[in-house]
């Protein structure tokens, strides 16, 4: 009378699709029955969280806001875990290219001129690359395991953050409160719909989910990386240059963040702070695998990570729970999405359906 | 090889009764409702090709997979074998293929770990191992690390592991794929003098020969099922081959020797030193290949080959570049891409995982290393040449296989063989070197796959074959050598030379006298360090 797993003679296609879907479908039930046992009645509660928040133009546009960042952290995750390079750093690659980005805007505050906003994007975009690119190099060069690097580096790019605020980049007329300067105009990402905050970031989203699609299903590039990740010594043996593939994939995953990090303190912000972000870079790993790691699915997989953290906000302020609600969210997605994942090489086989398919295949046959 | 010392007693008494033995795995019937019936003293074959079921009949036998359906008798009795410790307990001992000893433990150790309990007092085992092994001529050292045996001295290991307990069934899977001829005589002595002993033997076998020189009775599997059961004394080699492949299938041809032309591949006193500490060192290798020919390296696996091949394909960077050379100048330094750039393709020994990505699709693994070809166009890859390339490789070496977006994964070995050895040669390539190329692959795979070779050659590539398979070898190579411990033996025309001779070589014996117009010092300079390495042994 148990269930058992069964493999399956070759993996699903359908359930690999079916799996993430599966995956939300048992997050919002569960969520439901948590509401429940909170004393909430479970349809609105969940509601609240999921659709209250988008009800509206300003709803939808906060949407785009907080999308933005995570897309660019996740696609560019999508080419590193691709090469089955594990970096987990995209959170402390952000931070630095918010960094990066503000050390020059706050420099230019005074400069009107048009090349003021790119060379903010640049100095972001080369920040992220540049602290992606040291767990890079110390996994080809020592061989050390970029999981932990990478998530070393986080740690040491947050503290770097802190100190700038409090130190270097704090704004000498603000009151010795930890926040830089306002940036110049000039160096403020243009706001696309008015009247809300939606602003240039989430267009390089886009763009970088097409960039990104091109390269990996069509260039020799993305071939490579693709055979890295699958089978390195195939890629030895076909001469490709695999440290070589690393460097690639972490620069562009790392280049991502820094720009998703450059996007958040020229955007919505205006200034570096000490919190600019509330773990998006960690987020972007969950979406990146919700996403099945095509630039597709990871566009859908952080418009709904996006949405989660607006609902968290909600539900804190609707339904009087905690903020916690959010990781709650994210932790059962991803959970569920691995739990689920296993029926992609297995199948459920139940009790009942009798001496499984032995005998029909010997008929068959 | 000598006939069967004792000859076929039909009335002798069955120790193991296996009847209508069926086991289903997801999407593969491997046995089929297998009657199988092994006598008390007889060595019994049991036949087939790759993906025949035999590995499947023989793990049901010792309890590692327990069968759908089926009964099982062993000395009289209905049965179910639980599990391998089940089986031992009932004195049935097996070697697998693929070894499991602990290399960094002696010989006893190893030993006592298989026995657990009963191993009880170190020195008595010990003293056991050794008049165990004196007594079926197996001489074998209990004191010994095992990463200091050969090959042949680890599968002693095993089956002596199997003879210090009572034995009454003994299984042995491909025995022979890791031995010498020589190494193989001996072991056949043993199997003789121990079925004579009453010892029942499962001998489990692609190769007919010695299924003909050493079984008394062989059962023939051909998808799951038996396909016959014969005398071997009374068949000969192809009537039995028949029964494995069916009616269809050609079997084997005979193909013209040549002279090569001018040299494409010299080596010249490579040496390399193994990173792995469990590696074999290269020792001053000297070798050509001319345009034209194929040269064979014989060998036990295990002797340096990965690691010749690692140096010849360009995964290993060679320190003096100098030791290999094209036509166009020294390539040891350089990387796989620019060796293939210069003319090289590769087949390596694992098909998937290394010739072959196996989550990618048969399109995608023509790309893998036909990318020289003019596929990529700017850094985009040019989506319909490569779609056409993967076609006619499939078209010309008959691929069985839906289309070109199948995963390679889902390709049996010989059709993903024949698939790799295809894209390499659609290159046409001026050097193709080939690892194993037909190993596990059924037999009409195999007459393809040299058919492909042999055209190659008389198309004026060089060809550089290393294989375990001593037929084979002298099948389709024009001159030929052996690999033992990283030296490579003289080297000579393949009708110039025999079986018996190839197996001293592989054992490292090079006592042959060296003529070779082409380079007589060079080879002279080989056997030297290759005596030398001997004497060290």
């Amino acid at each position: 009378m148990f269930l058992k797993l069964v493999p399956r003679a070759e993996h699903s296609r359908k359930m690999a699709y079916l799996s993430p879907l599966l995956a939300g479908v048992l997050t919002l039930i569960t969520g439901g029955i948590f509401f429940y046992l909170q004393g909430h009645d479970p349809l609105f509660a969940l509601k609240t969280m999921l659709y209250t928040p988008i009800s509206d133009t300003y709803g939808l546009a906060e949407l785009c806001v907080k999308t933005a960042p995570i897309l660019l952290c996740a696609i560019g995750l999508a080419i590193v875990f691709k090469a089955q390079v594990w970096n987990i750093g995209a959170e402390g690659q952000l931070l630095i290219g918010g960094l990066t980005a503000s050390a020059l805007a706050v420099n230019i505050i005074e400069v009107e001129a048009a090349w003021a906003l790119p060379a903010v994007m640049l100095a972001g975009i080369a920040g992220g690359a540049l602290w992606a690119l040291l767990a890079a190099w110390l996994k080809t060069h020592f061989n050390a395991n970029e999981i932990l690097t990478t998530i070393m580096f986080n740690y040491i790019a947050l503290n770097l953050l802190i100190f700038s605020v409090h130190g270097p980049l704090k704004d000498p007329d603000g009151y010795n409160f930890p926040e830089s300067a306002m940036f110049g105009d000039a160096s403020l990402l243009p706001i696309l719909v008015e009247d809300t905050r939606v602003h240039a970031g989430i267009l390089f989203a886009l763009l970088a989910v097409v960039i990104i699609w091109v390269l990996l299903a069509r260039s020799f590039i993305g071939f490579q990386i693709k055979v890295l990740g699958l089978d390195a010594s195939a890629a030895r043996l076909a001469g490709f240059k695999d440290k070589k593939l690393v460097w690639i994939a972490m620069l562009i995953s790392g280049g991502l963040a820094g720009l998703a990090g450059a996007g958040e303190v020229a955007g919505p912000l205006g200034q570096l702070v000490p919190q600019i972000s509330p773990g998006y870079g960690y987020a972007a790993i969950i979406v990146a695998f919700l996403g099945r790691l095509h630039p597709v699915g990871i566009l859908f997989a952080s418009l709904l990570m996006a949405l989660i953290y607006m609902g968290g906000e909600m539900a804190q302020i609707e339904l009087n729970m905690p903020l916690a609600i959010t990781g709650l969210f994210q932790g059962m997605l991803l959970f569920y999405l691995l739990a689920c994942d296993v029926l992609i090489g297995y199948k459920i086989k139940f009790p009942w359906s009798g001496i499984d398919t032995v005998t029909s295949r010997v008929e068959q046959q | 090889m000598n006939t069967p010392t004792a000859s076929f007693q039909p009335d002798r008494p069955k120790r193991l009764i296996m009847q209508g033995i069926t086991k289903q795995y997801p999407g593969c019937l491997a046995n089929d409702s297998i009657d199988i019936d092994i006598g008390v003293g007889e060595i019994h074959a049991l036949l087939g090709e790759n993906g025949a079921g035999k590995s499947t009949l023989m793990k049901v036998i010792y309890g590692v997979v327990k069968p759908d359906s089926g009964d099982i008798t062993w000395e009289g009795d209905k049965i179910r074998i639980k599990d391998p410790a089940h089986a031992r307990k009932l004195g049935i001992g097996m070697v697998f293929q693929h070894f499991s000893l602990f290399e960094t433990l002696t010989v006893t150790e190893n030993i006592a770990l298989a026995l657990g309990d009963e191993a009880k007092d170190m020195k008595a085992l010990a003293e056991k191992i050794r008049t165990v092994s004196a007594r079926y001529g197996m001489a074998l050292n209990p004191e010994r690390y095992v990463h200091s045996l050969s090959v042949g001295e680890r599968q002693r290991v095993e089956i002596v592991r199997c003879l210090v307990q009572d034995i009454r069934l003994l299984i042995l899977d491909e025995p022979t794929s890791v031995l010498t001829p020589q190494e193989v005589d001996t072991l056949f002595v043993t199997l003789r003098r121990l079925a004579e002993e009453g010892c029942s033997i499962l001998f489990i076998s692609h190769k007919l020969n010695e299924v003909k020189a050493l079984c008394h009775r062989a059962t023939v599997l051909r998808a799951g099922r038996v396909s016959g059961a014969c005398l071997p004394t009374e068949e000969d080699a192809s009537s039995m081959a028949r029964m494995m492949v069916g009616d269809e299938t050609p079997i084997s041809m005979d193909y013209e020797k040549v002279l090569g032309q001018d040299i494409f591949l010299q080596i010249r006193g490579l040496s390399r030193i193994s990173e792995d500490p469990f590696g074999v060192d290269l020792k001053n290798i000297n070798l050509d290949v001319h345009a034209g020919e194929i040269v064979g390296i014989a060998g036990v696996a295990g002797n340096g080959q990965e690691e010749l091949l690692a140096a010849l394909s360009g995964e290993d960077i060679i320190k003096n570049h100098d030791a290999i050379h094209f036509p166009c100048g020294p390539v040891g330094n350089l990387s796989p891409e620019k060796r293939r750039r210069k003319g090289l393709a590769f087949v390596p020994e694992e098909r998937l995982g290394r010739g072959a990505v196996p989550d990618m699709s048969l399109k995608d693994n023509a790309l893998l290393t036909g990318f020289l070809t003019g596929l990529i166009k700017n850094g985009m890859i040019d989506h319909e040449s490569t779609e056409s390339f993967a076609k006619k490789i499939i078209k010309k070496f008959k691929v069985k296989t839906p289309n070109s977006g199948t995963h390679a994964k889902s390709l049996s070995g010989g059709n993903l063989q024949k698939f790799i050895i295809g894209r390499e040669i659609m290159q046409n390539p001026r050097l193709l070197i080939a690892a194993h190329p037909t190993w596990g692959v059924d037999i009409g795979a195999a007459t393809a796959i040299h058919q492909a070779l042999i055209e190659l050659r008389d198309s004026g590539a060089a060809i550089l074959i290393v294989s375990e398979d001593i037929d084979e070898l002298f099948q389709i190579s024009d001159r030929l050598c052996a690999l033992c411990d990283g030296a490579l033996s003289p080297i000579k025309p393949a009708p110039d030379t025999t079986v018996e001779e190839v197996g001293r070589w592989m054992a490292g014996i090079f006592d042959t006298e060296v003529f070779d117009v082409e380079a007589p010092e060079a080879n002279a300079v080989s056997a030297q360090a290759t005596a030398a390495a001997v004497q060290t042994h």
